[in-house]
């Protein structure tokens, strides 16, 4: 194969990484927005195997195969055992924001990234650049958006994972040979993540009667009789 | 070398645990692996005192990257030390409350591992490795944040995990600039704290710069400096007292370490600022921190604002740049970290016994237990900075460091927040312990939602019934004394160690 195709290749599962992201922001189905960030993770295992091809360096095969495990395997299986099925099929109605105003903050966002990747391409040798690491920015701002904007527990799980999942977009296009041992630690400390949520969640189900955790909101300062005695 | 063992014993703690044995069997373990890892780190710190490096004889797998010098080894000794008072306290608080022993083992397993990921900050000084460590640290304790299991809790916990996260989030990816900025200076220094000082002069300084913000910003957050610090009061709040202790005492101070890795990297590249930086995000810590303290309604609460007044001294310190100023602030560290978790521990006992966390509610606290009120004002003189106690010595420290690198408005700035603290704990504290209990409010209260799992009874208020267990009287103790000392002398092993610690930070 060539360069060029490669490099073609590795555009498109970028450009549709970057959809993705945006998908994570605007998608209302929990599900969907779960099965969204699975469909994220293919898509950055992907872009290592083909940097890797790229450049021949093998340290980007072994982020691409932990990515694969762990990502689309075990991480949904994890989340099954710890979270009841019925927080998946919940709609998500109560978001901060409506959709259409979302996605045009989250658009201005990702012109954002483009910028601010500018003086990280100018510094790095030349064979660094490419559309991975304004990409991925974007996608650790959109994830960091769809924080701020959620309410329901598993979309803001999904949230801090994406973020993790765009600074790697971005950590596979400049900086190579990462030990994969600590590229292994990287993503188990994802799995400890969604267990620890998951658990959370649980609880939130317990004591609110709803994932909805953004309603979570009593701990304040000089809240007069807040806490106190009530319910 | 000993350093290994470290790690690997709050490890075998969480696993003994497990066994089905007598319900006090936890908590002795968890006494035991904190009291040898005290030890250890000890021995640790007086070796690296006379200049060595610590690491590991077995150059393998993770093993290979643990380094200790003298500015993890203080670090290290202060977890080791905050832990051990922790466990020590945990003993008669976890005692005192009707838990099942199923949550008994759950807390001690989660103790044990936050002690472990803590461990591991200052041990590793590979930095992604670190940053591993550091989401683990949010990761382990965020189910005792929520033990007490009540709405409130809960709530702590969420914002807790998920601001920590995104902060994370962010530092990773700073991290990652940090390798490739290593990777484009074209040096072969390897990918740690020692490494990056030899290649900083070489790296992009574009890389540095923005690696340093990503990780100011994304571990800012963890540590609770302004405006990333909305999370910290909750969480330091609702959680335990051990772990209030352990989380204020030394968790945020962790994360402080962490960042104080970057100065002596970032020296090489003046033109960033990241001194001017670090000053002004010290001040607004601080000052905001004073200031929202003083409207605090939760007592312990208004220690966790404290906190965040604490981390923006030290960073302003470690702003300033010069040996004398870093030297300051790491004494502060040390300050602040053993008279915080005192505070929490004294906080504790108040809470454990009236069942409310609001100031207005306890009155009068001299009479009902004098060790408590008396407790409770040296904890809150000593945070604040009375002398002769630790803080004051610090804190003097840094504002004549500061005064004599002629930072006369930070300084200035930063003796004013120290004052609004002060006055705001100490009336607060005054009112508590010597105030007059007008129409016995703590009794007449309902039973108060959100306030430790069942503790309350209601005649818990009565004079002379008091609880007060052995184990977290002794750790008080123990936890006063370096704050009495510290004020008043620093021993010379730890001297030689806060040089040591300071010339690993001064470029």
């Amino acid at each position: 194969m060539t360069d060029q195709l490669l490099d073609n290749l590795n555009a498109l599962v970028t450009g549709l990484f970057l959809l993705t992201a945006f998908g994570i922001v605007a998608m209302r189905q929990t599900r969907g927005v779960f099965n969204l960030f699975i469909i994220q993770s293919i898509l950055l295992a992907l872009s290592a195997l083909i940097l890797g091809l790229r450049h021949g360096s093998e340290d980007l095969y072994g982020v691409a195969l932990v990515n694969i495990i762990i990502k689309p395997l075990i991480l949904p299986w994890l989340l099954r055992i710890t979270v009841p099925e019925e927080v998946y099929t919940r709609r998500e109605v109560s978001q901060a924001l409506n959709i259409p105003t979302s996605l045009l903050i989250a658009l201005a966002l990702a012109i954002l990234a483009y910028f601010i990747s500018q003086p990280l391409l100018n510094a790095v040798a030349p064979e660094f650049q490419g559309p991975n690491v304004p990409i991925g920015i974007a996608g650790l701002l959109l994830g960091a958006f769809a924080i701020t904007v959620r309410r329901e527990a598993i979309p803001l799980l999904v949230g801090i994972l994406a973020m993790e999942n765009g600074a790697f977009l971005s950590g596979i296009a400049i900086s190579r040979g990462l030990p994969l041992l600590v590229e292994l630690a990287i993503a188990t400390d994802g799995l400890v993540v969604v267990f620890i949520m998951g658990v959370l969640t649980r609880a939130a189900k317990r004591h609110i009667g709803t994932t909805a955790v953004g309603e979570l909101a009593r701990l304040k300062e000089m809240a007069p009789a807040a806490g106190e005695g009530e319910e | 070398m000993s350093v290994v063992f470290i790690l690997f014993l709050p490890l075998i703690a969480s696993a003994l645990i497990l066994l089905p044995l007598r319900q006090a069997w936890a908590g002795m373990i968890t006494l035991a692996s904190s009291l040898a890892v005290l030890f250890l780190a000890a021995r640790v710190a007086l070796l690296v005192s006379a200049g060595n490096i610590v690491t590991s004889v077995l150059g393998i797998g993770l093993l290979k990257w643990i380094s200790v010098d003298g500015l993890s080894s203080l670090i290290l000794l202060l977890i080791a030390f905050i832990g051990a008072t922790a466990a020590l306290y945990s003993v008669g608080y976890m005692a005192h409350g009707s838990f099942t022993p199923r949550k008994i083992r759950i807390y001690y397993i989660n103790f044990n591992m936050f002690v472990f990921s803590m461990l591991a900050i200052p041990i590793l000084a590979e930095p992604t490795l670190v940053w591993i460590s550091v989401a683990l640290t949010t990761l382990t304790s965020a189910l005792i944040v929520s033990f007490d299991d009540t709405r409130e809790a809960l709530e702590a916990a969420w914002k807790y995990v998920v601001l920590s996260l995104m902060g994370a989030g962010v530092a990773l990816f700073g991290f990652l600039l940090l390798y490739s900025a290593l990777q484009a200076s074209g040096s072969d220094a390897t990918f740690s704290w020692s490494g990056l000082i030899q290649a900083a002069p070489r790296m992009p300084p574009a890389l540095l710069q923005v690696a340093f913000l990503l990780i100011l910003i994304g571990l800012g957050t963890k540590a609770g400096l302004v405006p990333m610090h909305t999370w910290l009061p909750d969480a330091h709040s609702q959680a335990p007292s051990p772990v209030c202790a352990l989380l204020s005492g030394i968790e945020t101070s962790a994360i402080l370490y962490v960042i104080m890795r970057l100065f002596p990297i970032m020296s090489a590249s003046p033109d960033a600022h990241a001194g001017t930086l670090a000053i002004i995000l010290g001040l607004v810590s601080a000052g905001t921190a004073a200031f929202l303290l003083l409207q605090a309604s939760d007592y312990k609460r208004m220690f966790a604002f404290s906190t965040v007044e604490h981390m923006g001294i030290i960073l302003t310190a470690i702003g300033l740049g010069a040996a004398g100023a870093n030297y300051a602030a790491l004494q502060q560290v040390i300050s602040h970290s053993v008279t915080k978790s005192f505070c929490f521990f004294a906080a504790g006992i108040v809470l454990m016994n009236l069942g409310t966390r609001k100031i207005t509610s306890v009155r009068g606290l001299i009479s009902k237990s004098p060790f408590t009120g008396a407790a409770l004002v040296f904890g809150g003189l000593a945070i604040t900075g009375a002398p002769p106690l630790a803080v004051f010595l610090s804190e003097f420290s840094i504002l004549k460091a500061g005064l004599a690198q002629a930072d006369y408005l930070a300084m200035g700035l930063l003796s004013f927040f120290i004052l609004v603290a002060f006055f705001g704990i100490m009336m607060k504290i005054n009112q508590m312990v010597f105030g007059k209990s007008g129409n016995e409010t703590g009794g007449a209260l309902p039973p108060v939602s959100g306030t430790g799992s069942g503790q309350q009874q209601s005649d818990s208020c009565d004079a002379g019934r008091f609880h007060l267990p052995v184990t977290c009287r002794l750790a008080m103790i123990l936890a006063a004394l370096p704050v009495l000392v510290l004020g008043l002398y620093i021993p010379q092993p730890l001297q030689n160690l806060l040089t040591q610690a300071t010339a690993a930070l001064t470029r």
